[in-house]
C-alpha cells in the first residue's frame, strides 16, 4: 500500500509538471500581451517595459517557467511585493493578489457546490439505476431509462436559466443562488446552493442511472449471482452483497473522475448562477490574460483529478480482491 | 428408479419449460418425466441446448419466472416445488437440494473468501455463528481434499487452482448435507486426472450420505463411471432411458448410437474413424415436426409413410427402460448390430 502511494504520488507530480509546462507554453502561443491590459490608454513604450519588468515577463519564456517552478518549491522574492513563501504560485497580473490566497478563498465555494451536487446525483442516479435494474423491462425501468436519456440531453445553461426564471423569480420556491460559508450560516449555505446543486446534478444523475442499471443488469446475469441464489440466499441479499459489489467498481471510477472535474470548477454552473468559485476564476483569468492565476487554477484542477484517481484505484482494490496495489 | 412400491425421492412428471422471447416461444423442455431414488445417480446426457441445464435450474426454481411458462410436476420428497413460494424454495436451496456448476471460477464470487462463501450457506440454513460456520467451512474443505484447509479457507477463488475451485464448489454444495445434488457438468473444464479425483469424491460422499445425484454431462465416459441410470435428452425431450448398462451396451435410439459413435473407444481398434452425428441440434423455437431427431437421422427411410416427420414417437417406459423411436424392437436390434460391427471392423 505504501509503495503504491509513493509511486502514484511521484507519478502525479510528473503529470502536474508536464501540465504546468504545457499551460505556460500555450499561454504565450496566444498573441496577447498581458502588459498591454494593465497599461491603459495612454501607454508609452517606457511604461510598457516597466510593467513587463514588474510582471516578470521581460525574461525569456523558459527562464520565466523556471522562476515560477522554483517559486512553487522554495518560494520567491518579488521586487515591490515582498517575499512569497513556498508553495508560491505568484501574484495575479490583474489585481496583484497572491494566487494561492485567491484560490483558497474560492475553494470552499466550489467544494460546497461539487460535493453537494455529488450527494444529489449519487443518491438519485444510483437509486434510480438500481430500481431500473430490479424492474428490468417493466414500466419503471423504461421510465427511468427515458427520463435519464432526457436528462442527459439537457444543458445547464438552459435548465439553469429556466429554473432561475420560474422557480426563483416567478414562484419564489428557491432562494436566489448565492454562496454563504457553512460556518457562518448553515441554513443560507444550504438554501443558496440548493438550486445550483439540483441543476448541476440533473445531467450527472442521468449518467449514473444508465451506468448503474447497465452494470447491475450485467452483474445479475453472472454465474456467481446464480450460485448465490442456488445456495438459498434471498434476492435482496444477493442483489446488494454480490451484484452491487461487482457493479460498484466502474461507478466508483467514473465518480472519481467526475469529482475531480467538478473541483476544477463547474464553469457553466458557476457562471449561470453567478457563484464566485474556481470555475469563474478560471474564466476571468483567461479573459484578463492573467497567467499566474490561470496556472494556479489549472494545477488545482489537474491535481484534483490526479488525486481522485489515486483514491479510486485504492478503493477499487478494496472492492475487488483480485486487484493488487503495487 | 425401478422400485415401484414406494414414492421416489425426486419425481418429475411431464415437465414443460417454455420461454417467451421476442422471436417466439422456445420450448426448452417439452414433456420430461423421470424419477430418482435416494443414494442413486441419474446421468442426463445430451448436446448443448437439449434442455439438460434448464430442467435442473427449474428444479431449483432458478429459472426466470417472468418469462417462463411451466407445466407439469416436480415432487421432492413429496413436496411440490413448482407451486412452492420463493421463501420455501430459499429454505430448500443449498440445504435439502444443491447444485454444482460447471465453471467454478465464474460460479464462485470473486469478492468473498472461499470460507465465507461456504460458511454463508451453512449459516443461512442452520443459524450457526460466524465462528462455527468458519470451522464448518474448514471441515468441508478438508473433506473434499484441500490441503491446509485452515489456511486456504481465507483465500479468494482466484488464488485457487481449477481443480481446487471445483472442490471448493462441491464443499459449498455439500455443506448442509443435501439429499439431492445436481451436478451440471462439474468436470468438463478440468483435466482428466482432476476429473477422476472429483468423480471419486462425489462417489465417496454419496456413499457416506446417501445423496441422490443428478449428473448432467455430454461425456458418455463420465456417465459410464458414475451413473446408475441414464436419460438421453434431445431437443427438450427424453429420447431414451434405462440403466447405465442398458443404454451404453444396448442403446435403442439412433441418437444414442450417434453419441456413442462420436466418442473414441479405448479398447476398440485405433484406426476406427470417429463418426459424428451430421447436422446441428434443432432450434427449439421452431422444432422439427414429428420426431425431433428425424432431420439428422439416417434411418428415416426404413419407416413406412414418412412417419418420422409427421408423428412424434411415444416414449413407452417399461421397468424404467424405453426409447422414443418409430423403429420396431427387431429393427433396432438389427441396425445397432450392424452399426456396432462397423465400429469394431
Amino acid at each position: 500500500m505504501s509503495r503504491f502511494l509513493v509511486r502514484r504520488v511521484l507519478g502525479a507530480l510528473v503529470i502536474l509538471l508536464i501540465i504546468s509546462a504545457i499551460t505556460f507554453g500555450l499561454f504565450y502561443a496566444i498573441p496577447r500581451d498581458p502588459a498591454m491590459m494593465s497599461c491603459g490608454k495612454n501607454c508609452t513604450p517606457d511604461m510598457l517595459a516597466q510593467i513587463r519588468h514588474n510582471l516578470g515577463i521581460d525574461h525569456p519564456i523558459p527562464v520565466q517557467y523556471w522562476d515560477w517552478l522554483k517559486g512553487v518549491f522554495v518560494g520567491r522574492d518579488y521586487a515591490g511585493f515582498g517575499n512569497c513563501n513556498a508553495p508560491c504560485l505568484g501574484y495575479s497580473f490583474a489585481n496583484r493578489e497572491p494566487v494561492l490566497g485567491t484560490i483558497m478563498d474560492r475553494l470552499p465555494t466550489t467544494l460546497s457546490l461539487a460535493f453537494g451536487a455529488a450527494v444529489v446525483f449519487l443518491i438519485f442516479g444510483v437509486g434510480a439505476g438500481m430500481l431500473a435494474a430490479v424492474k428490468q423491462g417493466k414500466f419503471l425501468d423504461k421510465f427511468a431509462s427515458s427520463a435519464s436519456l432526457f436528462g442527459s440531453s439537457l444543458q445547464i445553461y438552459f435548465v439553469g436559466y429556466v429554473a432561475m426564471f420560474f422557480l426563483v423569480s416567478k414562484l419564489h420556491l428557491f432562494a436566489q443562488p448565492s454562496y454563504t460559508p457553512f460556518t457562518e450560516d448553515p441554513v443560507s449555505w444550504f438554501s443558496g446552493l440548493l438550486l445550483p446543486w439540483l441543476t448541476l446534478a440533473i445531467i450527472f444523475t442521468a449518467n449514473y442511472t444508465r451506468m448503474t442499471r447497465s452494470q447491475l443488469v450485467e452483474q445479475l446475469s453472472e454465474d456467481y449471482v446464480r450460485t448465490a441464489r442456488a445456495k438459498g440466499l434471498s434476492r435482496a441479499n444477493v442483489f446488494f452483497r454480490f451484484a452491487w459489489r461487482g457493479a460498484m467498481g466502474p461507478i466508483v471510477t467514473v465518480f472519481g473522475i467526475d469529482l475531480g472535474v467538478l473541483i476544477g470548477g463547474a464553469i457553466i454552473t458557476e457562471s449561470t448562477f453567478s457563484i464566485q468559485g474556481i470555475g469563474r476564476l478560471a474564466v476571468d483569468s483567461v479573459n484578463k490574460s492573467d497567467l499566474p492565476m490561470l496556472l494556479g487554477v489549472t494545477i488545482l484542477s489537474a491535481g484534483a483529478i490526479v488525486f481522485f484517481n489515486i483514491i479510486v484505484d485504492a478503493v477499487y482494490a478494496l472492492i475487488d480482491p483480485r486487484i493488487r496495489l503495487a | 428408479m425401478t422400485s415401484t412400491d414406494q414414492q421416489p425421492f425426486l419425481s418429475v412428471r411431464d415437465l414443460k419449460v417454455h420461454f417467451s422471447t421476442e422471436d417466439g416461444v422456445v420450448k426448452a423442455v417439452d414433456g420430461l418425466t423421470f424419477d430418482l431414488a435416494k443414494g442413486k445417480t441419474l446421468g442426463i446426457v445430451g448436446e448443448s441446448g437439449s434442455g439438460k441445464s434448464v430442467t435442473n435450474l427449474t428444479i431449483l426454481g432458478l429459472h426466470d419466472r417472468d418469462r417462463t411458462a411451466i407445466d407439469g410436476e416436480i415432487l421432492l420428497d413429496g413436496k411440490e416445488l413448482l407451486t412452492a413460494s420463493e421463501r420455501e424454495l430459499e429454505r430448500l436451496r443449498g440445504n435439502k437440494m444443491s447444485m454444482i456448476f460447471q465453471d467454478a471460477l465464474a460460479s464462485l464470487s470473486p469478492y468473498h473468501t472461499i470460507g465465507k462463501q461456504i460458511g454463508e450457506t451453512y449459516r443461512k440454513h442452520t443459524g450457526a455463528s460466524k465462528k462455527e460456520a468458519r470451522e464448518r467451512a474448514i471441515e468441508m474443505l478438508k473433506r473434499v481434499g484441500i490441503p491446509q484447509p485452515d489456511m486456504r479457507v481465507d483465500d479468494y477463488p482466484h488464488q485457487f487452482s481449477g481443480g481446487m475451485r471445483q472442490r471448493a464448489m462441491i464443499a459449498m454444495a455439500l455443506v448442509c448435507d443435501p439429499e439431492l445434488l445436481i451436478a451440471d457438468e462439474p468436470t468438463t473444464a478440468l483435466d482428466v486426472t482432476v476429473q477422476a479425483q472429483i468423480m471419486d469424491l462425489l462417489k465417496d460422499l454419496q456413499q457416506e450420505f446417501g445423496t441422490a445425484i443428478i449428473f448432467i454431462t455430454h461425456d458418455l465416459g463420465v456417465i459410464a463411471d458414475i451413473a446408475d441410470d441414464v436419460l438421453v435428452m434431445y431437443g427438450g425431450r427424453c429420447v431414451e432411458r434405462g440403466t447405465k448398462k442398458e443404454v451404453l451396451r444396448a442403446p435403442q435410439h439412433p441418437y444414442t448410437w450417434g453419441l456413442l459413435g462420436s466418442m473414441p473407444s479405448l479398447d476398440g481398434p485405433v484406426d476406427v474413424p470417429l463418426n459424428p452425428i451430421p447436422g446441428a441440434p434443432p432450434s427449439l423455437l421452431n422444432p422439427p415436426t414429428g420426431c425431433r431427431f428425424h432431420p439428422r437421422c439416417t434411418f428415416t427411410e426404413k419407416i413406412e409413410g414418412g412417419l418420422c416427420s409427421t408423428e412424434q414417437p411415444l416414449l413407452k417406459i417399461t421397468d424404467g427402460r424405453g426409447a422414443a423411436c418409430h423403429l420396431t424392437a427387431d429393427q433396432r436390434r438389427e441396425f445397432f448390430a450392424d452399426y456396432a460391427a462397423t465400429r469394431s471392423h
